[in-house]
This record gives C-alpha cells, structure tokens and sequence, in this order.
C-alpha cells in the first residue's frame, strides 16, 4: 500500500504521523482500548459463572473435583513465566538487544505452545471421562476423582448412617443434606483426616449426591469449556501474533525508537494472563 | 492557547475545486477495495448500507401489505414471522449501528480534525470487510431457512424451538458487532490523538463528542453481545445450559446479557444522530451554537447512563421487583441529558437567521420526532403502563419515532450536509425539500396511528389483527407509502446530483468547522498541513462569495476568544 | 521526543512521563519471582478448608497477582494516567453488569429452586 509509508528515512511510520512518538502513542492508546473491549468479552462469561456459582454453590464444589489442581498449577507457572518474557521483551527491544529479543519472544512462544499441550491433555482426559460440555455430557466413573486418582479431591456427601434414609427422604432436604454433610467432611479433614480409608466417598454416580446437583454438574462444564476455550483461543491468537513479530524481529525490524508492536503485543498477552489468574483459582481451586 | 491568529487577509481565495481529489487520483476494482484512505472506506460503507437499506425497506413493505386489511393477504403467519425478524435484524445492525459513524462519520471525522487519515487505516479497512462478511451472513441466513426469532434471539425458542438459521445470522451480528467495536476504536483514538493545534477538547466539534461518547458505548457495550451471541452458538449447538431453561438455564439471563448490550445499542443509534443534528443546527441558524458545553458533556453522560437502564425491557419477562424498580428510576434520569440537547437546539435557533435547506428540514423534522419518540420512552418506563404497553404497537411506535424520526432523519440530513463534500456535487435543493417534506409527513401517518391502536391493545408481532384496528392499520400503511416515495425521490435527487449536479464550492453552507476548508471533494491527504484550529461555531468567521457561490473566510476576522 | 511535539499531541493526556520507560531487570524478576510464590501460596491455602473464607482468600490472592502484572508488567505504574483509567474504568462497568444481573437472579432464585424440586419430584415419580 504505497500511502501506508511516507516518510523515508523511517521505514515503519505511517504517513499520517507527525513522528514515531506520534504513532507509538496512538498505537498504545489503541491497545489499552482493545484490552478494555476483551475485558467487556470476557465480562459475560464469569457474568455466567458468578450467577450459576452463587445460585449452587454446591454445584460447583462438587464438579470442581473432576480438574486437575496439579495440572492448572503447573499451567499457571507455565504462563507466569511467559509474561515474564514478554515483559522481558520489550526491555530488550527498548534497548536495542536483537538476540535477546528473539531468544525472549521464543520462550514466549514456546510456553504459549506447552500451554496448549497441558490444556490438551486436561480436555482429552475430560472426554474421556464423559465430562463433555452440554448435551454429551455423560460422566463415567472416575470423572470425578473417585478411585482412580486417590481421593484428596473427592467430596463425601453423606455419612452412612444417612445413607440408608436417603431413599426416603424428600428431594427438598436434599440440599441441606448435601450442605451439613460437606461441613461434616470439612471437619473430619481438619482432624488431620484427608479421607483415606472412607467408604462413603461421592463416586460418580453416587445414589446421595442431591439429584438437583446432579442435574446441574453439566452447567458446570458448559462454563468450564466455554471459559477455558475461549482462552484458549486467546493463547492461539496470541501464538500468531508473537511468531509473526519474531520474524520481524530476526529481520531486525525494531529499534529501541520503533519497538511498539513488540509493546503493544506484549500488553495483550499479559492481559491473556491476567485473565487465567482468575480462572484458575475460580475453576480449580473450590473447596 | 485561546487566542489564534489568523492571517490577517487572504486575498487569494481558497482553493475549491481540485482535479486530482480522493475520488479520481487512483482507478481500478482493487485502488478501492485494497484502499486505506477514510474517506474511500466511508464511500464503501455509504454504498453497503444504503442497500441494506433498501433491503430492510422492501421487508418493511412487505409487512405493511399484508396488515393493510384482517385476515391473511399473500403471506402466512410464518412468513410474517421471518419478514418481520429479518426487517428489523437488517435495519439495526447492518444499516442503523454503523449508519452515521461508519459511513458519514469515515469520511468527515478526520477531515473535521485536520488530520490525514484515521489513526489505523488498516483497523478501519479490517471493519469495513468485516461489515461485509457479517452481511454476507445475513444474505446466505436469507437464503438458508430465514430467522424468524425478531431481532432480539429470545432464548430458548432461538436455541431449542426454531429450525430457521439462527447460526448463520449470530455469526453474522458477531462479526457486525466486531465491525462496529474497531470502528469505535479508531475513532476514539483518532479524537485523542489527532487533534490539529488549538484544538482543545472545547474546541472540538459537537459532532466530535457525539462521535466520542458513542465510541465509549460501542468499546464497553459491544464485546457483551458478542460473548452473548457466543453463549447463543454454544448452546444451540452443544447445549451447555446457560439459557434454556429445559438444560438448567435461565432465559431471564440471556435477556440480561442481550440488552446489557442493546440498551447502549439505542445510544450508539441516536449519538451520532444527535451529534449531526448539532452541527445542522448550528450552520443554518448562521449563529453560534448555543450552551456547548452542555451539549457536549450530555452526550458523554448519555454513553454512561446508558449502561444503567437495560433492565427496562425485561419489566414483564419476569424480572424480580426490586430490580424493575431500580431500572424504572435509573431510566427516568436518562431522559434529562437528550433532554438537554433538545433545549438548547432550541435555543440555538432562537433569533439565528435559520435557513430551510434541506439538511436543515432533516434536522428540524429530527427534533420533533425525537422528542415525540423520547417522552414516549417515559410512559414505557413507567412500571405500571409498561405492563399495559409493552409488547404492542405504542412500543413499536416508540421505538420507530427514535429510530426512524431520530436516526434516519439525521442521517439523512447528514447525508445532505456532506453530500457536495463527499461528492463535489450539488444536488436540487427544490426536489432535496420535496423529499424532506414528503418523507415527514409520510413518516408521522406511518407511524402515528400506532400509538393510538398501541394504548388500544393492537399487539405487536402479529400478523393478523381484528376490524376495530383495520383503519389505524390502513392509515399505517398509506403512511409507508408517501413515506416511501418520499425516500424514492431522495434517492432520485442525490444520484442525479452525481451526473447533472453543479460543481460543490467547498463551504457551500456557511459552517465554520474545519472540513469545509478543503476543497470539495478533498484531495486524497486531506490538508498539506494542518489547519489551525480555532471555535468552530464562530459563523462570522466565514462569509459568502458570490463568485465562487460559497462561503469563503472573512477577510480580516479574527476569531473570537472562547 | 521533542517537547514540541509532544505538547501538540498532549494536550488532553496532561503529563507525558515514562513513556518508554525501561523497566530493570530485578524489579522484572523480583515480580515474577512474587507472582509464583502468590500461585504456590494460594494453591496450599486451598488445601486447608476455610469454609466461607475460601473464596475471599483465592480471590484476594488473584487479585493481589493481577494488581502486579498490570502495574510493573503491563507498564501501567508508570504509564499515563488514562491508560488506568481506562482500564478500572472497564472493570467498574463490569462490575455493574455482574451485580445488577446478580441481584435479580437472587431475588427469583426461590422461584426456580421450587419449580426445580417439583420437576425432579414428577420425575423420580413420586
Ligand atoms: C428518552 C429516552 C428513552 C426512554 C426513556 C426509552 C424507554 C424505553 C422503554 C421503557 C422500552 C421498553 C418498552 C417495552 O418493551 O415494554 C423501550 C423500548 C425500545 N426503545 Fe426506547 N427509550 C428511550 C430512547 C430510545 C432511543 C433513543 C432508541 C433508539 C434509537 C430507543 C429504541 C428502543 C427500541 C428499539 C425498543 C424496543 C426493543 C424491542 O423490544 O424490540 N429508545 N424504550
Ligand atoms: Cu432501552
């Protein structure tokens, strides 16, 4: 586009801009903007989970068994760590270190790329498990912790003596049941008790978990997928952007003068961190 | 800085006619479609929406037909369903949304400010193609199965009930709404970072602050439906049980998450309509625009009140009590601030030499209209009459006096306004009044009897009626027709401006802002450099010449202090 | 950046300090090194039952975390006022949306729950 550079001697400012300060100002205005309008994106989402969380609390205590602590954990460092870089390279093209620029956008990229790897992982086993978002949704045993990976995560709803009532208790009492039975539980742990050795830990289709709960344990993995997945695609985007500017920056493209692409993509990325800040204590780590 | 000198003469008059402008400096498909220039873009825009609506008017016919008399005409009931959707999901997002900011806005936003282009000719272009693509949705949503949900996809019969192409069309609102969000964008920044020298925030344009607030609203306000919309697909297509009740969802909250966009949405409609009507107004009452500051700032209170009152449509879809409550209140105080522009409108007239030109017969016919659609809005606040109104034609009625008689009217006039800046033509001023005049009267015929059959109990949506209503509805439909001939000899006079049309000077109106200093139309850079900015509703700064039969810059003026 | 460029373009924005500010590299390393000890911190407060305290805790500990990378990551501590602005500005419209529409749904969240027993009561055949 012959009109997009007028000025010579500067390669990369747009005719329209008085200089690079000019143009690096209005770009970074412009990518504050874009930040607020994914904030307002994402608005809706935790809208959803904020509404569907304080409506059945015990809803999502439950459902949140079936995540992988470990695993979000580990991706929260993963991401740390890439802003971490991102942030480290923007210093490096202020300054004007090329390799430092490239070995930083890199590491980014790469843990961008292992995020994606653990999040597959975490969905695959997910699917495996029956625990798909909306109508699929079929949870097999084991999806929520069970048997299969010890018991530290899994919730007892009821003690055994209740057990036995439950046929005939009305489904009303149902959530209060749920309720005291999970302080009770709360209260065993705090004796120093983490559950080895009980019987009555909720298996995935445990007769005494609130049939309302249970109906519901989808919606939790609705928002889940929906949350997660959105991110997700955040991080994808995030790939492209950063790998396109690496190979601007091995063109040797940015000068501590012109750096703002570097800037600008790094503010978006470190807003795609923000945002799994809060989704990972959010989604993982309810008790 | 508040005093700019300007040179003291210029016995040179300014350039007015170029014969390398914007429009002719480059041919060929691709010099358009590849194009970064605003004003180029703008153009592409004013195309695309004027066919869009012309598409939403044919709708709009149709519908009008076939309630001419009880009974069923020449559609059945599910036909009706999906013409009426599809009249009013064209009209909204790909004609009324974008209308003033993208398509007249594109080209007069950067001129007004002096400056070359927007801030991010590529954005701008990317939204442009983006309205395409979401347009395109809406054409093959026409030739799959049509939409019949109305405009609004009221879960769960969107999600669960209708076998019409709900995805097609959300995808397409999507990408409409990311259309509209970078636009807003660009804008915004361009206001911030773009302002010629002595361009204080005082200074700026009235259209600039409509142009502002509305930015605001789109950048808050949009992304939610996008996510909304989003949820409607996932849900639709997966059934994660957000928004249908029968998966464990709640409709109500699809009705929250919708119109905590599309309560804005009627702002960022009327902003800019607003804003156009201001500079109108002030250009031909040859007078200083009076109480700036207020009008200014009630366009920035407007963007944010509007973010409180979205609960208003949800009176009766079983909203809690205590929520109407907060919502009816918070919806009073939103009247204050258009109340505000319409009062010094007014007095801006008061004593001005006004001028009846057509741009200023759209104005005039605006805030009339407006005013009729704004009070109307109050009695739609009201708890009480909501529940007798809602969802008859006193709200369809209310929102046509806004949307049509608000909306349209300016853009029309805007569309007068700029037209021999655009173009470099001018067209029949005689037949531009004809029109102007033809299309009020046709509209307030159209549109007024549907208060009367509203407040009767005529419910809206329906596609048969019974007798007691058979005149309201054949006055309704006469309406639509004058209305439409009015808008066909518009048309008729704008393109014939493009072949007979005299040569445009370049401040053919008297206004005093900063676009009409270049010539008409302006070269593709817009200004060498830029121009100093100074008040731009000082009208003595500019007087008439007969040679050049424009307004030049008055020799020897100096502007006033402000 | 020449004064007089910068007044030109400045004159809304106010003060124009820092703009390309370069961040050290322990204040870099030092915030990394904090958010990861945050993470760690709130992952074993989870494991401790804290009853009603849980969600507060994780959401303080969040919150703490965000407030970092926005400020010394993301510049903001050092960047024009108005890019701040314009992001509390968002969180505060996202604030309302989330509390208006919350404060409906708790008031007619009884309504659903009995239709919602009902229904399962038809359902298990009682
Ligand atoms: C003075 C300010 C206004 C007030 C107080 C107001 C009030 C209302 C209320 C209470 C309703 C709901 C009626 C019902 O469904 O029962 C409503 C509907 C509507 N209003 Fe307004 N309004 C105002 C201005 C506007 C403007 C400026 C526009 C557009 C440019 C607009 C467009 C609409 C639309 C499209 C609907 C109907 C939406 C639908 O259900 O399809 N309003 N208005
Ligand atoms: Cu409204």
């Amino acid at each position: 586009m012959s009109d997009a550079h007028g000025h010579g001697d500067k390669p990369f400012l747009a005719h329209h801009f008085e200089d690079e300060d000019h143009q690096f100002d209005s770009g970074k205005l412009g990518i504050w903007a874009f930040l607020v309008t994914e904030i307002l994106f994402f608005s809706g989402l935790f809208c959803a989970y904020v509404i569907y969380r304080a409506m059945h609390p015990e809803v999502f205590t439950f459902a949140s068994n079936a995540l992988d602590t470990q695993m979000g954990a580990i991706n929260t460092g993963v991401l740390i760590f890439s802003s971490l870089t991102a942030a480290w390279a923007v210093r490096n093209a202020q300054l004007g270190q090329k390799t430092g620029l490239i070995v930083n956008l890199s590491i980014t990229i790469l843990c961008a790329f292992g995020f994606m790897g653990i999040k597959y992982l975490e969905y695959s086993h997910k699917f495996h498990l029956g625990l798909f978002p909306g109508d699929k949704y079929e949870a097999k045993e084991g999806a929520y912790g069970d048997e299969s990976k010890g018991n530290a995560n899994t919730v007892a709803f009821t003690s055994p003596e209740e057990e036995e009532s439950a046929e005939e208790t009305e489904p009303g009492v149902a959530f209060s049941r749920g309720d005291t039975a999970e302080a009770e539980l709360a209260e065993q742990e705090a004796h120093g008790d983490d559950g080895h050795g009980h019987e009555e830990l909720a298996p995935w289709n445990d007769p005494n978990v609130p049939e309302a709960t249970k109906r519901k344990l989808k919606i939790f993995f609705g928002i889940y997928f929906c949350m997660t997945g959105l991110h997700g695609i955040h991080v994808l985007i995030g790939i492209l952007v950063l790998g396109w500017l690496l190979t601007r920056a091995i063109r040797g493209h940015f000068t501590p003068t012109y750096y703002g692409p570097i800037d600008f993509a790094a503010l978006y990325w470190h807003l795609v961190d923000l945002i799994w800040i809060y989704l990972f204590p959010l989604l993982y780590l309810i008790n | 800085m508040t005093q700019v000198d300007i040179p003291v003469e210029s016995p040179v008059r300014p350039v007015q006619h170029l014969d390398k402008n914007f429009i002719n400096h480059s041919k060929g498909f691709l010099s358009w479609a590849l194009t970064l220039d605003h004003k180029r873009i703008g153009l592409m825009y004013l195309v695309g929406i004027s066919l869009s609506f012309f598409l939403g008017g044919l709708f709009a016919l149709a519908i009008r037909l076939e309630l001419f008399s009880p009974g069923m005409q020449f559609m059945d009931a599910a036909t009706y369903n999906q013409v009426f959707t599809l009249h009013g999901a064209v009209m909204v997002f790909l004609f009324i949304i974008p209308g003033i900011p993208a398509a007249l806005g594109n080209v007069v936003l950067p001129l007004m400010l002096g400056a070359k282009d927007v801030a991010f000719p590529r954005l701008n272009l990317c939204s442009y193609y983006l309205w395409l693509s979401g347009a395109a949705f809406f054409i093959w949503t026409l030739f799959s199965n049509g939409l019949d949900t109305g405009w609004t996809f009221y879960t769960p019969y969107s999600t669960s009930y209708t076998d019409t192409s709900v995805i097609q069309a959300t995808a397409g609102v999507f990408m409409l709404g990311f259309s509209s969000i970078f636009t807003g964008l660009n804008f915004l920044v361009t206001i911030h970072k773009m302002r010629p020298p002595g361009m204080t925030w005082h200074k700026l344009p009235l259209f600039l602050w409509g142009m502002y607030g509305t930015a605001i609203m789109q950048l808050l306000a949009t992304p939610v439906l996008g996510i909304t919309l989003l949820l409607l697909i996932m849900e639709t297509t997966l059934g994660i049980g957000i928004f249908d009740p029968q998966k464990g969802g709640d409709p109500v909250l699809y009705q929250h998450f919708f119109w905590f966009y599309s309560h804005p949405a009627v702002y960022i409609m009327i902003l800019p309509a607003m804003a156009v009507v201001s500079e109108i107004i002030a250009a031909f009452s040859r007078k200083h625009i009076f109480g700036y500051r207020m009008i200014a700032y009630s366009s920035v209170s407007i963007a944010l009140l509007s973010f409180l009152v979205w609960g208003h449509h949800m009176f009766v879809s079983s909203e809690s009590t205590l929520a109407t409550l907060i919502f009816s209140a918070i919806t009073f105080t939103i009247a204050i601030p258009s109340a505000i522009k319409v009062f010094n409108w007014l007095a801006t007239l008061y004593k001005g030499s006004v001028q009846l030109d057509t741009p200023m017969l759209y104005a005039l016919g605006f805030m009339w209209l407006f005013t009729i659609g704004g009070l109307t809005g109050l009695f739609l606040a009201v708890l009480s009459t909501d529940v007798v109104l809602h969802d008859t034609y006193f709200v369809v009625a209310h929102f046509h006096y806004v949307m049509v008689g608000g909306t349209l009217f300016a853009f029309l006039g805007g569309l007068h306004y700029w037209w021999p800046k655009m173009t470099g033509k001018m067209y029949s001023e005689t037949s531009g009044r004809i029109a102007a005049v033809t299309a009020f009267i046709g509209f307030n015929l159209a549109f007024f009897p549907q208060f009367i059959m509203g407040s009767r109990g005529m419910p809206r949506r329906y596609a048969d009626y019974t007798a007691d209503f058979e005149l309201y509805h054949r006055l309704s439909t006469t309406g639509t027709l004058i209305l439409g001939v009015g808008l066909a000899l518009l048309a008729y006079t704008l393109l014939r401006s493009l072949f007979g049309g005299k040569k445009a000077p370049a401040n053919p109106w008297g206004s005093a802002t900063i676009e009409w200093e270049c010539p008409s139309p302006p070269p593709h850079h817009n200004f060498d450099h830029p121009p100093l900015a100074t008040d731009p509703y000082d009208m003595e700064r500019v007087e008439w010449d007969e040679e050049v039969q424009g307004y030049v810059p008055a020799v020897g003026h100096r502007p006033t202090a402000h | 950046m020449t004064a007089a460029a910068s007044t030109e373009h400045d004159h809304a924005e106010g003060h124009d300090h820092g703009d390309h500010h370069v961040l050290p590299l322990w204040l870099l390393i030092g915030t990394w090194l904090a958010l990861m000890g945050l993470t760690i911190f709130t992952v074993t407060a989870s494991t401790f039952h804290l009853g009603a305290f849980d969600l507060p805790v994780a959401m303080g500990i969040a919150t703490i975390k965000a407030t970092l990378v926005m400020l010394i990551f993301m510049h903001l501590g050092f960047d024009k006022s108005f890019h701040s602005l314009l992001i509390y500005g968002s969180f505060l419209f996202v604030f309302l949306f989330i509390s208006f529409v919350w404060i409906d749904r708790g008031q007619y969240q009884v309504d659903i729950n009995e239709k919602e027993q009902q229904e399962i009561a038809i359902d298990l055949g009682q």
